[in-house]
Order: structure tokens, then sequence, then C-alpha cells
């Protein structure tokens, strides 16, 4: 079976949940033995590991016809793309598109990122799956989150093969329900155009049925999972100092700083717990929108002696962050998943979710609160920052646990829909 | 000829509110008063109350023939004083028919037999005398919190003055005997041990209304079959359940109340009796002894303590509680020894089970085991602060050894005592003046003298 997948981010460099997912997804599809994916990426850096699918950069897809010889291209995208595949796509240019700032190969610039010009790049990246589209030969057609549901619009449209989309969220969470009307279009479009919806989990289904109007026969909950750390990461997190031997406890957010992960209500709990105890510490980790504001809330309240903020994290620094810590806190007003906490338990740290939270809909070793209940919350950080054997039992459980949600599960779940739309089974 | 002791639990725990940790230190009132009235009203409407009158009815039209026991933890005698005292009048006049016995059972429905037994024989002895002011009688026969038993429980529950105890006829205990004799235990072979039939007392408890199971609906008659077919040999049938199954486990609707006033009758034409277990006690003789090195409970299918103390958060919340147990023995803080017997309740232990399978996943207030164990963890810890406040400046160590030192001198009186009066025999025997009659009636008074000293010792501690 040949999936065309259209995503947006890729690890290893990512800059949210979806490049993650996007790579245990695919890994875990990949698992089966017949399974042929090609993933198309707006800017990947050539680094990303290509054993288990084929990447198409979409910076390095032709859309305006240029006379260049093979040494050429192949110096230029040969690192990321055989150049033999250029020329193939080239010959599948579909229409005049000399009125868009092309580079000297007929290509798209990318920034692969979230950029200010967001929508451009959205229609820009449709363009260029028109061609992908036509060159390439498929069974299905997969989408990645509402930036690329256009292109699998599209690509349907051109293929007739089946669409599905994946909402790894969608705008009621990153808004807390001031929903962009133009984001909101482009994601129901999408979701009417679609032959199956995956949601990450049953709360972003019930959004997608409820705030999109879709049929819930064609919406299914497919929750995420978490790969198991790689012997590098292990190591790191071994390295930890025992629970018990810690006489400062470290409770720690890790996350985008934007209204959906609701860091507020961290520093509002934290206050609570800094107040009545001496040996804990706060870490708010991450980047964004509101971190200024954080920072001077935690500043108003008096705790930024014990409130930390340690800016953004990626690869190792993660897993040292978890490594350091006692409590992991994700107080989301709305999460459509989070994978985060998978991979705080997974490091053996104890996790506080929000009841909001997707993820807590397979997880039960891990505490749950109302992400507005900040005295319950700080309750909980207490709780765990106190009694050891709460903690262990957390540390524990948690691993375990984890263990048992994997990606390869996932994969057989997404394969029985596959078949099921092409009319395999 | 075959008899039915028939035994029902009436406990309540009462309700923990939430407590959260920035209330350690500042408040030291710990129970929802709203949900305890409104449970206890609830159970004595729906179940208490119908079903103690149909008791009282069975009792009054078969006068003599038809018996049943009941015990009350201290908490639930509580409770319905203020919240439901039409529950205690209806056992005044269930105890005026003279068809009920009264048992003894721990004040607080607590563990504390399986770690602390002068804190267990305390809590045992605090009900008593609370039954013996109310009900105007001392139990004579004992069950535990939740029916655990161990050799060694059996043991402390003899040297108390019992003579019979109740206990869970679990098969990993059985082996191949039958819980339908009288055993004894093997550590105080003058205790005897009746073991509930789980089978049968679940099939009324559980099953009756469960539409699922294969003898759905169980009729009196089929019931009274199925104990009358048991082999000849089979003497006793311990039915022990809690009266909550009479119309909250099993609903009213599903006319359990009749199924129940039907059963005198057709024991009587198969030839079953009924017994109070004192009664089976004083009749029926041992058939030997039955070892229970581990402890057995009616909680589950494992029918272990796993309920309460599977998991390391419940074993360090049983633990830390009972760390204070010795200084809250000897304080005389009201209110201390009141949190005490309310926080021991069995009930505060289950709601942090992890266990996927225990019945009735009712948890109270809270969402998960982890929430039961964090509001528990916080109030001991004001608890415990509290109980340390009494005696600043003495270390755990230090007390225990003085504690060791008072037991030891206690000991070494008694047995003095003891020894006085052994000596005064010999004197009066040397003496031979005096019949050998006239011996006997002076060795009574003379051992309660010797008792009574010793008793005040441990209320002026």
């Amino acid at each position: 079976m040949k999936v065309l997948m259209f995503g947006w981010e890729f690890p290893p460099h990512i800059l949210g949940g979806l490049g993650t997912a996007s790579y245990g997804l695919t890994k875990g599809l990949a698992l089966q033995p017949d399974m042929d994916i090609t993933f198309c990426l707006p800017k990947p850096f050539g680094d990303e590991d290509r054993s288990f699918l084929k990447i198409i950069p979409m910076d390095c897809v032709p859309v305006v016809w240029n006379d260049v010889n093979w040494d050429y291209v192949n110096g230029r995208v040969g690192n990321r793309m055989d150049a033999q595949l250029y020329f193939d796509l080239r010959d599948h240019i579909y229409s005049d598109f000399r009125y868009i700032h092309t580079n000297d190969l007929g290509c798209i610039e990318f920034s692969g990122r979230y950029p200010d010009n967001l929508y451009e790049e959205i229609n820009n990246y449709s363009i260029v799956a028109g061609v992908v589209a036509r060159q390439q030969s498929f069974d299905i057609i997969h989408a990645h989150d509402w930036l690329t549901y256009p292109a699998g619009i599209y690509a349907k449209q051109l293929s007739g093969k089946p669409l599905v989309i994946h909402v790894h969220a969608t705008d009621f969470d990153r808004s807390r329900g001031n929903v962009n009307p133009t984001v909101y279009g482009i994601e129901k479009d999408g979701m009417d155009h679609a032959d199956c919806i995956m949601c990450v989990s049953e709360l972003t289904r019930q959004t997608v049925i409820n705030h999109y109007h879709q049929d819930p026969r064609k919406c299914f909950a497919m929750h995420n999972a978490v790969y198991p750390l790689s012997d590098h990461h292990q190591k790191i997190v071994d390295q930890r100092i025992p629970f018990r031997e810690r006489k400062e406890k470290v409770v720690t957010f890790l996350g985008r700083i934007t209204m959906q992960k609701g860091p507020e209500y961290f520093i509002e709990a934290a206050k609570l717990v800094i107040e009545r105890s001496r040996n804990i510490r706060f870490c708010m980790a991450g980047s964004g929108d509101m971190m200024n504001a954080m920072i001077e809330l935690a500043a108003a309240k008096g705790i930024s002696d014990r409130l930390h903020f340690p800016g953004f994290m990626k690869g190792d620094q993660v897993f040292e962050a978890f490594r350091d810590s006692d409590v992991y806190v994700m107080p989301s007003v709305s999460e459509p998943f989070g994978i985060s906490p998978l991979e705080a338990m997974q490091s053996g740290v104890p996790s506080i979710i929000s009841k909001q939270s997707g993820c807590g809909e397979i997880l039960t070793n891990c505490i749950k609160t109302d992400y507005w209940d900040i005295n319950a919350m700080a309750d909980a950080i207490y709780a765990l920052c106190t009694y050891d054997s709460l903690h262990d039992y957390l540390q524990e459980e948690g691993i375990n646990e984890v263990a048992q949600i994997t990606w390869e599960k996932v994969g057989h779940r997404i394969r029985s829909h596959y078949d099921r739309l092409t009319g395999a089974q | 000829m075959k008899t039915i002791c028939l035994y029902f639990e009436i406990h309540q725990n009462i309700h923990l509110k939430r407590y959260r940790f920035f209330d350690i230190g500042t408040d030291h009132y710990y129970y929802d008063d709203y949900e305890d009235e409104r449970s206890i009203s609830e159970t004595a409407e729906r179940s208490y109350i119908p079903a103690l009158k149909t008791l009282i009815e069975m009792a009054k039209e078969n006068k003599g023939f038809f018996k049943c026991a009941i015990s009350l933890s201290g908490c639930t005698i509580e409770l319905l004083e203020i919240h439901a005292p039409q529950v205690i009048e209806l056992i005044h006049e269930l105890l005026d028919t003279g068809c009920v016995e009264l048992l003894a059972e721990p004040y607080s429905h607590g563990l504390s037999s399986l770690i602390n037994e002068e804190s267990f024989k305390d809590d045992v002895r605090l009900l008593c005398d609370k039954v013996k002011n109310m009900f105007g009688v001392r139990p004579t026969i004992f069950r535990n919190s939740c029916l655990i038993y161990t050799d060694e429980i059996g043991r402390m529950v003899s040297e108390m003055g019992f003579k019979g105890m109740l206990t869970e006829g679990a098969k990993h205990i059985l082996g191949w005997k039958s819980p339908h004799f009288v055993y004894n235990c093997v550590e105080a072979p003058k205790l005897k041990l009746l073991l509930r039939d789980y089978r049968l007392s679940e099939d009324i408890g559980f099953r009756f209304n469960d539409s699922s199971w294969s003898e759905y609906p169980l009729f009196a008659d089929t019931y009274m079959n199925w104990i009358a077919q048991l082999p000849e040999e089979d003497q006793v049938i311990n039915l022990f359940m809690e009266l909550c199954a009479l119309g909250i486990f099993q609903p009213l609707s599903s006319n359990i109340l009749e199924f129940f006033k039907a059963l005198p009758e057709q024991a009587r034409q198969r030839g079953i009796t009924f017994s109070t277990p004192s009664e089976i006690c004083g009749k029926i003789k041992s058939s030997g002894p039955l070892s229970v090195p581990y402890p057995v409970t009616w909680v589950d299918e494992e029918r272990d303590i796993s309920s309460w103390l599977g998991n390391s958060m419940q074993r360090e919340a049983f633990n830390k509680l009972y760390s204070v147990a010795d200084r809250v023995r000897i304080c005389n803080d009201k209110r201390i020894m009141q949190d005490w017997d309310y926080l021991q309740a069995t009930n505060n232990f289950r709601f942090m089970s992890t266990k996927p399978s225990s019945i009735g996943a009712y948890r109270g207030i809270y969402d998960t085991a982890y929430d039961a164990f964090t509001n528990y963890m916080n109030i001991i810890g004001d608890f415990i602060t509290r109980v340390n406040n009494l005696y600043p400046d003495m270390d755990n160590e230090e007390l225990s050894s003085l504690m060791t030192t008072i037991k030891n001198q206690e000991d070494e009186l008694v047995r003095k005592d003891k020894e006085i009066e052994k000596l005064r025999q010999t004197l009066e025997h040397l003496s031979g003046d005096k019949p050998k009659k006239a011996e006997a009636p002076e060795e009574k008074p003379a051992k309660k003298a010797a008792a009574k000293p010793k008793k005040k010792k441990t209320t002026e501690k």
C-alpha cells in the first residue's frame, strides 16, 4: 500500500508536538512490510531519518520549467533529494506559475516554520502538491494538520484517491474558543472533503463533530503513542539522583508558553505551594507569546526567586530537564493530545495533567485535575514532592504504563482504516 | 441437624472532607458533615430501617426460632445517634425480642489488629463499653473489621476473653476442609472460629438481583434446598453479610425482604434451625485447629488485605498513621482520640486502592486513588503534628523505651499479684483449717482485686 503524506514538521527540526507525532506515526506504520510511505515536507534539512520512508522536499519541487542540467541540480538538491526525481517532477508541471517568486530551479522557497505570511505558504504548498500528486502513484492520501489540508484536498481531486486527514489540533484548542475565521475555514474545508478524519483524542473528536459539524461516522479517535527512549536519552535520564536523596524538589512545566497551555495556572499553583514549603522549586521551560507576561506575573506574585524560566529546550536538553525534575505539570486549557506527559512519565517523572488533555484518556497512572482548579493542582504538586510512596508508585507504574503505548499498535489501527477506505478488506 | 448462623454488619464510615495541604496546621476539623448526614440518612432510609423492621417482624412471628446477630462499629453508632436515631430505636426493639445477639468489633472499624496489639485491644474495649452503655449487654463473640483474621489476632481476641470469633471461610485457608464446621484458633485453642460460607452469603449479598446470574431469580425454597442438600455431617451454615445488602446492594424492588421473610418457614419445613454465634460456640465442639498465618478477610476475590494495603501508597499511609498509635493511646486529649477513631476506618484505605477489580469502584469524593491518598496524607500530616505537639520534647525512641519500662513493670505487678495469690493459698493450705471447697470462692474476688488496679493504671497513663 502506497501512502502519500503531507506534513509540516519532522524531527530533528521540530517546533512542536506535530513533528514528533508525524515521526512516530509514520515509523509505526512503516513496520508493516507492505507499507510504502512518501512524506512531503516544506523544508527538510537533509538530516532526517529516511530509513523507513521517502521524503519529498517541497522546496525542491519545480513548478516553473527551467532549463538546468543534471549536475547543477545534483549539486543544489542532491543532499536532500535524488536529482532524477527533480526531472521526473519537472515533467508534471501543470500550469504557468511564473507569477510566483521562484528560484533558479523553478522551485518555491519555504520557511518550513510558522511565518507571518503563513497563508501564502500554505497556498504555495498546495500548488507544489499538485505537481507531486501528478507524478507520484499512491493508494491513499494522509494530510497532517490544517496547514496541509488544502494540499490534501487538491491531491484527492486530482487522483480520486481517498483522503484521510489527521487532526492534531483545532483552532478551538489554540484560541480558547475565539477562532480565527480563515483558519477555521481551511480546517472545515479539509474535514468536509475528507473520507476519514482521525483525531488524536476523543476530546478532539467531539470538537470536530460539534464545532465543525462533521459526521460522527467518519471521525475516529486515534490516540498518539510514544517511542521508547533512545539509549542516549536513557543514559541522560539514568543519571537522575534518587528522589529521596534530593533535598530540593523541582516541578517543571515544559511547552510553548501560550494561552492554550495554561501557563498562568501553573504560576498560580506555584505561588500556593511556595508560600507553604521551603524545598520546592519551579521551572517553566519553553518560549511563546505569553512568556514575558508570565515573567511579569511571577515577579508580581513575588516568587521569581523560586520560579525559573530557562527558555526554549530541545533535544537532549528536554531529557536533562526531565532528569532533574520531580514532577511534571501540564495545565493545558485545551490539549488535543499532549505527548510530553508521556515522555515525562517515560523518563520517570510523575505527571500532573489537566482533565482537558486528550492524553488523559489513555493514561491512568498520573494525576488529573481541572486546569482552573489551582488548589487541586497545588495539592497534587505538594503531595508528589512530599509523599515518597506516591511519587515512587507513579514513577514506577508510569514507566510501565507508557511502555504499553506503542506506535506500532497505532499503526495497525490506522492500517485497518486505510484498508477499509481503499476497499482492500 | 443443620443450623444457620445469620450475621449482619452495620458500618458506615465518617467521610473526610477535601483537605488541601495548605490547611495543614490551620484547620483541625477533617470531616464532611454534610456528606455524613446525607449518606447515613440515605442508607438508613433505603436499607437499615426497612431491613431492621423486617428482622423484628421475623423475630416476632417466629418467636424463639429465628435468630441472628448484628454488630455496629463505634463510628456508625455515633453517626446513627446524630442523624438517624430511629435506627438505634429499632435495634433496641430488635434486641428486646431476645433473638438477636450483639457482637463486638473494633470501635474504629480499623486495621489496628495488624500492627498494634495495645491499640487494637483498646479499640475493642471502647466498643464493648459503648455497646454496654447503649444496649446494656456485653458482647462475648468478636468479629474483626472486614473479618480480618490471623492466628495472632485469634490469640489477642482470646486474651480479651471472647469465646468465639467470626471470620471468612476462604478457600486458600480451608483447602479441602468445609466451612460448615466449628474450628478453633491454633494459638488459643479455646477460641472458636465460625467461618463464613462465602458462596451462600454472596448469593444473597451480591448476586440476588443480578439477572445475568444463572440462578436468577432466587427464591427462598430453592435457597433452603441448597442448604438442606449439603452433606449430613455439615452442622453450621454461616451467612455473614452487610446489612446494606438488604436495600442498597440489592434494592428493595428486588423483593429481598420478602425473600428473607420466607426463610424461617422454609427452614422449619426442612428441619433447619437458626442459632446465634454464642449458642453455636457453646453447643458445638471444635472439629480441629485452623492455622491462618497470613491475614484473611471477606473482601474481594483475593480475600486478603490487598484492598487496603495492596500498594505502596496505602502502606505508607498505614505506617504513618500507626507510627503515632502509642502516643495517641497514652494521651488524654479527647479530640485527638476521636480523630484517631475516625481516621483508622478501613474505608479510607480502600479509597486508595489501585486494584482493577475492587468491587464497587465507589471512591466517595475522590476522583482517583491518588486523590484519595493525597487528601488522607494531608490530614494525617496535620494529625501527626498535633499528636507530636502533645509531647514536644520527646523523640520516638525515648517514648518507646518508657513505654516498655511501664509495660514491664505492669507485667511484673501482675506476676507479683499471682505470686501473692499462690502464697496466700499455700498459707491457707498449710494452716489446713479450712476445707478445700472454701478455696474456690475466695479465689475469685482475689483475682478481680488483682485485675482492678491494673486497669486503673492503664487509664491513668
